[in-house]
C-alpha cells in the first residue's frame, strides 16, 4: 500500500474485516532522520556501542517512528490524514536495527474491530519486525464520514 | 536510588509558545515516510477541508516532548534516563494540527507503577493553542530497566 486512498465512508467499515498488511523498511538513515525530525537524540537509536552498553541487542528504532508507521497505515486506510481520534500502542519489543543497507522491516497489519456512536470506527492493528510483536494493544479510532 | 513517588499528581510548567510550521511538517513527514500530500501541499490539505497543511498524527510528540521532559529530566524525580525505553503511548485528538498554529504543551505525572526491578512512569501532556482550544493530549509511559 502506497500513496492515499479514497476515504473510507462510516457505512462501508464492515467489524471483523482484515485489512490488507504493509510493510515499511526501517534503515539506519530512517533513525537518523527521525532523530533530527522528532528531537529525540537518545544514543540508543544511533549508536550500537551505547546500545549493547545499556543490554540491548543493536540499535533499536523510537518507538514513536513504529508508531508513525501504524498511524500511517491507519491514515492511508481512512483516507483522511486528521481522521483520527484516538491512538495507542504498547511497545512489545524493540525494532533491532542493524547497520546494513537492509535495515529492519516492520509488517503493519489491522483489523476492523467495531463501530461506535458519531461515526467512529476502532481498528485493532498489530505490528512485527523480526519474528517479534512489536507492537501489541494497538487501537486506533477513526471518525469517518 | 528509586523514583520519589512524591512526584505522583504533579503538573509541570506550560511550555513556551511552538509555532508549528509548513517546513518542520514536511520534514518530520518526510523522516517517517510518508508520501501523503496533505503534509506539504497546502492546496490539497484546503481541498481535504484544513486551513493548511496538516502534521501526521505522531508528530503531537514533538511539542508533548518539551513538556514530558522537564517531568522526565527533574532530577529530583530519580528517573535514569539512561536505562529508559518507552513503554506505552497514547493519543486522544480534538482535531489535527496544521502549520500555523500556535500551542503549548502541559504535563501531569499521572501514574508511577513499580514492578519488580522495572519502574514504569506515566506522564500526561495536553497540548491547547495559546487561545486555549485543546487540540490532543498525549499519555505517555516510560519504563526504567533495572540495572543491566
Amino acid at each position: 500500500m502506497s500513496g492515499v486512498t479514497s476515504p473510507v465512508s462510516y457505512a462501508d467499515a464492515v467489524p471483523g474485516t482484515e485489512l490488507p498488511a504493509a510493510t515499511y523498511p526501517v534503515t539506519r538513515l530512517s533513525l537518523v532522520k527521525y532523530c533530527g525530525a522528532s528531537g529525540d537524540f537518545n544514543v540508543i537509536h544511533w549508536n550500537e556501542r551505547v546500545a549493547r552498553s545499556v543490554g540491548l541487542p543493536d540499535v533499536i528504532a523510537h518507538g514513536m517512528f513504529t508508531m508513525a508507521l501504524a498511524g500511517r497505515y491507519v491514515t492511508d486506510w481512512a483516507g483522511d490524514a486528521g481522521a483520527l481520534v484516538e491512538f495507542g500502542v504498547r511497545f512489545s519489543a524493540p525494532v533491532v536495527v542493524p547497520d546494513d543497507e537492509v535495515g529492519a522491516v516492520i509488517e503493519v497489519s489491522g483489523t476492523v474491530e467495531g463501530k461506535l456512536d458519531g461515526n467512529r470506527v476502532v481498528l485493532g492493528l498489530t505490528a512485527r519486525s523480526g519474528g517479534a510483536k512489536v507492537l501489541t494493544r494497538a487501537r486506533a479510532v477513526v471518525r469517518l464520514p | 536510588m528509586g523514583i520519589n513517588r512524591d512526584y505522583l499528581g504533579r503538573t509541570f510548567p506550560v511550555t513556551d509558545p511552538y509555532e508549528v510550521s509548513r517546513v518542520k511538517i514536511a520534514e518530520f513527514a518526510g523522516a517517517i515516510g510518508d508520501p501523503n500530500p496533505v503534509y506539504r501541499d497546502r492546496a490539497a490539505a484546503r481541498a481535504a477541508g484544513y486551513p493548511d497543511v496538516i502534521a501526521p498524527p505522531t508528530f503531537a510528540v514533538v511539542i508533548a516532548m518539551a513538556a514530558s521532559g522537564m517531568a522526565v529530566a527533574d532530577p529530583g524525580l530519580g528517573l535514569n534516563y539512561a536505562m529508559v525505553l518507552h513503554g506505552e503511548q497514547r493519543f486522544e485528538y480534538s482535531r489535527p494540527l496544521h502549520a500555523g498554529d500556535v500551542v503549548t504543551a502541559q504535563s501531569t505525572i499521572s501514574g508511577i507503577r513499580e514492578v519488580g526491578s522495572i519502574t514504569m512512569l506515566t506522564t500526561e501532556t495536553e497540548i491547547r493553542t495559546v487561545d486555549g482550544e485543546h487540540v490532543c493530549t498525549g499519555f505517555s509511559t516510560l519504563v526504567e530497566r533495572g540495572e543491566a
